[in-house]
């Protein structure tokens, strides 16, 4: 192991870890928000609406996010209309690119925890709440919605560590993650060890710290205290 | 042309016939990892739960990435003093080979947990009654534990399954010539790379399907004999 090359690249693996976090962040925020109208859809009694959402799902989870990411990358360009559009700067650029693929990556994946977790809301409370004279949307969005929260939180919290290790794809586009300037420095110094294992120092580290924010997270919501049926 | 692939089609279909022969040697050694992870996890002795449970550790907070790319990067300097050794210098890992590790090893860690619950779910009596039939631990486990523990553990490592699947995708980033690699050939000489990630991700899409229709067919094989209480 030579520690004086993983001394000098520490600033620069710093930085990409930087980018990781900031892509993990972008996708799985944007990601919870997408996935909430996806997701309610999902959960829909008529299988018309039912339909998209769950094709869209089932695409984004039966294919590999590095085919996605292409897709996007290089298979957007191949379109006139795309490269005429307004949104082209944004589409050239492999840090939105990644972002985009990303967050609709992650929403199929949340919106099936949100699913899951609508479905198991107790009946009775829904019912009590339509009892209460709420229209179908306020108790969508007072009773069924924080309750469901709190039921899919622990999965959202895997959901969002296994998008901090589906973040090292992001390399494939040229986009200089933590994988991407571990990659630089085996290219550079021909050290290959020294590079990814610092790296996944690093990616231990973020999943140290994701997985303790989480259960103080939990321990805020009052997690364990709503699983009691 | 765009209906015939640019005459890419057969490339496409070995690409196919390479990714399922690395997810099936992946799964097997992956299998093989996770059980000893798992025996390692729930044995008596602290250092060999200290083991298993660092390796599942360590391993599920790494990127799949990271590990084809120390797998295949990493290991050039041992397997070069290992062929030193053995008289051939120019020994080194194929892109197969180490995609089959570093895939194996990733699936293994998961699998840990899948088969640590399920040797947890069986009933201690089982174990009991074995000991007092008078038969070994090892025969126990052969003849009690590991049957009942594919009933329970099959679901679980469907998933990782289909997972280990969608990985192989990452072993086209050190060269080996599986879907991936051979739409990013063909995308490269027909500049049409829409088309041809599409198609791949209908591969992909039509092996999930496949997946998850064996798995339909394994999971109602191995718990015949049992009534499923509905959910």
């Amino acid at each position: 192991m030579n520690w004086e090359v993983i001394i000098k690249w520490l600033p620069r693996l710093t930085d990409g870890a930087i980018l990781t976090l900031e892509l993990v962040a972008f996708s799985v925020i944007a990601g919870l928000i997408l996935a909430l109208p996806i997701g309610i859809a999902r959960a829909s009694r008529h299988w018309y609406v039912r339909a998209i959402p769950f094709s869209y799902i089932f695409f984004f989870r039966g294919t590999p996010l590095l085919v996605q990411l292409f897709l996007v990358y290089y298979g957007a360009a191949q379109f006139d209309a795309v490269r005429q559009s307004p949104l082209w700067p944004y589409l050239r650029d492999p840090y939105w690119c990644a972002v985009l693929t990303m967050t609709m990556h992650t929403a199929a994946y949340i919106a099936e925890i949100l699913r899951g977790a609508i479905q198991s809301v107790p009946p009775g409370e829904i019912e009590a709440a339509r009892a209460l004279g709420m229209s179908r949307a306020q108790s969508m969005l007072h009773i069924i919605l924080p309750r469901a929260v709190r039921i899919g939180l622990p999965a959202y919290s895997n959901e969002v560590i296994l998008m901090l290790k589906a973040s090292a794809l992001a390399s494939t586009i040229t986009l200089l993650e933590l994988t991407g300037v571990a990659r630089t420095m085996n290219a550079r110094t021909y050290l290959p060890v020294e590079g990814f294992f610092t790296a996944g120092i690093y990616y231990l580290v973020i999943t140290f710290v994701l997985i303790n924010a989480f259960k103080l997270l939990e321990r805020w919501l009052r997690v364990d205290a709503c699983q009691g049926r | 042309m765009t209906f015939d692939l640019y005459g890419f089609g057969p490339a496409l279909a070995a690409g196919t016939l390479m990714t399922i022969k690395l997810a099936l040697s992946a799964l097997s050694l992956g299998l093989v990892l996770g059980l000893l992870g798992a025996l390692a996890k729930t044995s008596p002795y602290k250092p060999l739960r200290w083991l298993g449970g660092s390796y599942s550790t360590l391993v599920r907070g790494v990127p799949e990435l990271l590990w084809v790319f120390l797998i295949y990067f990493g290991t050039v300097g041992l397997m070069h003093a290992i062929g030193e050794m053995l008289g051939r210098p120019n020994l080194e890992l194929s892109a197969f080979a180490a995609g089959t590790i570093a895939l194996g090893i990733c699936f293994g860690s998961y699998a840990t947990e899948v088969f640590r619950g399920a040797i947890l779910a069986i009933p201690k009596g089982h174990r009991e009654a074995g000991l007092a039939l008078g038969m070994s631990k090892a025969r126990i486990f052969w003849r009690l534990i590991l049957p009942q523990m594919w009933r329970i553990a099959l679901p679980g490592l469907g998933n990782l399954f289909m997972i280990l699947m969608k990985d192989t995708a990452l072993v086209s980033v050190i060269g080996l010539e599986e879907i991936m690699r051979r739409s990013q050939i063909a995308v490269t000489s027909s500049k049409e790379p829409f088309l041809f990630y599409m198609v791949a991700a209908f591969i992909y899409l039509g092996l999930t399907i496949l997946a998850m229709i064996g798995m339909y067919f394994l999971e109602k094989r191995a718990s015949r004999g049992f009534i499923r209480s509905a959910a």
